[in-house]
């Protein structure tokens, strides 16, 4: 072995075949566990979850199990909760993705240049990111509670509601709710991508141009924006597809309520897996959705493409 | 100039203080709900502190309800997701970071994909696969399930703090004939430190917070996982807020301690896992 190794580098000297063979397949058996692991847990899971949708599963029916070809797709066509599903997810990701990287933006200029007490002051305001989802959703489901919560009387006290009430249980603004239970947790995590992005910003440049006597909107419009573009293109692009899937906030909040005004189509497929247990549709939905966030990448990808030969 | 830098000082130091306020204020408000007597949660509503703080509720929690259980089941599913996760991980990201092979492009496409598709997609066929394997309602269920989702992200991260640590080192190991598995064990591993701990905090984080698969996989409450219990709790005695409130203080414990333990390290984790959470 260790005269073997020995020859290694040199290139006269073949190795023998058992070592070549070891070589080559040293990555694999690196990587083997971890691959073999997202295979079976992943990989396999998906196919027979798309398989799912073409058949009757129900968890609590034993007779169950049957090929329905379209059936499920059939049902999903005159869904009206599904399509009101659909605009809620729109809806959702539109306006938390916007207000999580505004805010996260305007955070991440804060703390560029250094100030007294930095350090403490990062930490604090990016604790929320380390709040597990399920009580971040919780947490704010009990601010919005009259009962506990201060927000609906500083509201009512405002002059913005006619009593304090509780906005989860009011269909025109039960969508705020988690939205800004979201906003709330997902801001650090722009705020650090974007930190990140603009310490990389050569310092000389701004110097250069304020000697140039640029001003401070100036340097922002023609020096920051222009080196911060890529990451805030390919952030957004993620969170946007991340935040659509992501329905803890609601179902722990709202559980898609009142009336279905909160239920985005994430929600919605677990809660026709968790609660009504029929896994043939809830499939149905998901290939769906999938099929969804597939056309939206190609579309970045091809309006990506687009702008580049553009240029 | 002068007046005007300072109003800037002024107005910058407010906004910073404003972000503060705003990302501690939950949190502020669920240890004071938590801390106040029963007696006083409806009169007191929204005064900022009660003028009589206990820790009665803490006291039930701890010593009358299954919470220390949903706990201790928590710390050993994200414990031990944790420590499997960083060992896979530290292979399978130390294999990306130093061979060049045929299949390193369809394993690295395999695992960006991993993170972009819905995971609400495998509740239902997961379930159905475990069952038969009496791997439903329990424990060691849950911990091959996190541990499947957190290892792509993991492998970046590894593969990058292994990216920081110069060939040089291993190649001189081996020309002294040690194999590559051994430089990687001996040289290599033990300089990744900090990068290790960095995994096993991101982990358990991610596995301290999972929710969708934990409601699915455990039913009743031998096995239930914090977000389980707290959320059966929360929909029973929906009327205990300062008990509610207690037991999310203390699911706050670990994420926090686990926070300030990668804080140093957020940058490279999330854009290691630029999609995750």
């Amino acid at each position: 072995m260790a005269y073997a190794a020995r020859h290694n580098g040199l290139p006269a000297i073949r190795p023998p075949l058992m070592k070549r063979i070891a070589n080559a397949s040293a990555p694999y058996l690196y990587s083997a566990p971890a691959l073999i692991l997202i295979v079976a847990v992943m990989l396999v899971p998906l196919v027979l979850g798309v398989s799912y949708a073409f058949r009757d599963i129900q968890l609590l029916n034993p007779f169950s199990g049957a090929f329905v070809g379209l059936d499920h797709f059939r049902a999903l066509s005159e869904d009206q909760a599904f399509f009101r599903a659909l605009r809620n997810t729109l809806w959702w990701t539109g306006a938390s993705v916007l207000l999580q990287f505004s805010f996260g933006l305007i955070l991440a200029l804060l703390l560029d240049k250094p100030f007294p007490g930095r350090a403490i002051a990062q930490a604090l305001v990016f604790l929320p990111w380390a709040v597990p989802s399920f009580l971040a959703g919780l947490n704010w489901a009990w601010l919005f509670n009259p009962v506990v919560g201060p927000l609906p009387h500083w509201l009512y006290g405002l002059g913005l509601m006619n009593q304090p009430a509780n906005i989860l249980s009011d269909p025109q603004l039960a969508m705020w709710g988690p939205i800004v239970a979201n906003i709330w947790w997902g801001i650090p995590f722009f705020a650090i991508t974007l930190l990140a992005a603009l310490q990389a910003i050569p310092r000389d440049l701004y110097e250069a141009a304020s000697i140039d006597g640029a001003g401070p909107v100036q340097r922002f419009l023609s020096i920051t924006l222009p080196f911060l573009a890529p990451t805030i293109a390919i952030t957004i692009l993620l969170r946007t597809v991340w935040i659509s899937n992501f329905a803890d906030l609601i179902i722990v909040m709202t559980n898609g309520g009142p009336a279905d005004r909160t239920q985005i189509v994430a929600s919605y497929i677990f809660t026709q897996a968790f609660k009504r247990l029929d896994f043939g549709y809830a499939s149905a939905i998901a290939l769906v959705l999938l099929a969804l966030l597939l056309a939206y990448s190609l579309l970045i990808v091809i309006l990506r493409q687009w702008l580049l030969s553009k240029d | 100039m002068r007046a005007k830098s300072a109003f800037l000082t002024v107005a910058h130091r407010l906004a910073i203080l404003a972000y503060i306020a705003f990302a501690l204020f939950p949190l502020f408000w669920l240890l004071k709900v938590a801390v106040t007597p029963n007696d006083l949660l409806y009169t007191e509503g929204v005064r900022l502190w009660p003028s009589r703080a206990s820790f009665e509720h803490f006291d039930f929690v701890l010593r009358h309800s299954s919470f220390p259980v949903f706990f201790r089941n928590s710390l050993i599913v994200s414990g031990s997701t944790a420590v499997i996760v960083t060992i896979l991980s530290s292979l399978s990201g130390y294999a990306l970071s130093r061979f060049n092979f045929r299949a390193k492009y369809w394993l690295v496409t395999l695992m960006l994909l991993t993170q972009m598709f819905p995971l609400v997609m495998l509740v239902a066929p997961i379930f159905k696969i475990l069952s038969p394997l009496g791997l439903t309602n329990s424990l060691t269920g849950l911990v091959i399930v996190y541990t499947a989702f957190n290892v792509p992200f993991a492998t970046f991260l590894m593969q990058s703090f292994f990216d920081g640590i110069p060939k040089d080192l291993e190649e001189a190991a081996m020309i002294d004939g040690a194999t590559q598995f051994v430089a990687f064990r001996q040289i290599i591993l033990p300089l990744t430190l900090p990068g290790i701990a960095a995994t096993l905090g991101f982990v358990f984080t991610a596995a301290w917070s999972e929710l969708l698969f934990s409601l699915m996989l455990i039913s009743g409450n031998e096995q239930a996982t914090f977000p389980v219990g707290l959320l059966s709790f929360v929909s029973k005695f929906s009327v205990d807020f300062g008990q509610m409130m207690a037991a999310g203080v203390l699911a706050l414990i670990p994420a926090c301690l686990f926070f300030l333990f990668i804080q140093r390290y957020l940058v490279q984790g999330l854009t290691a896992g630029a999609v995750k959470g």
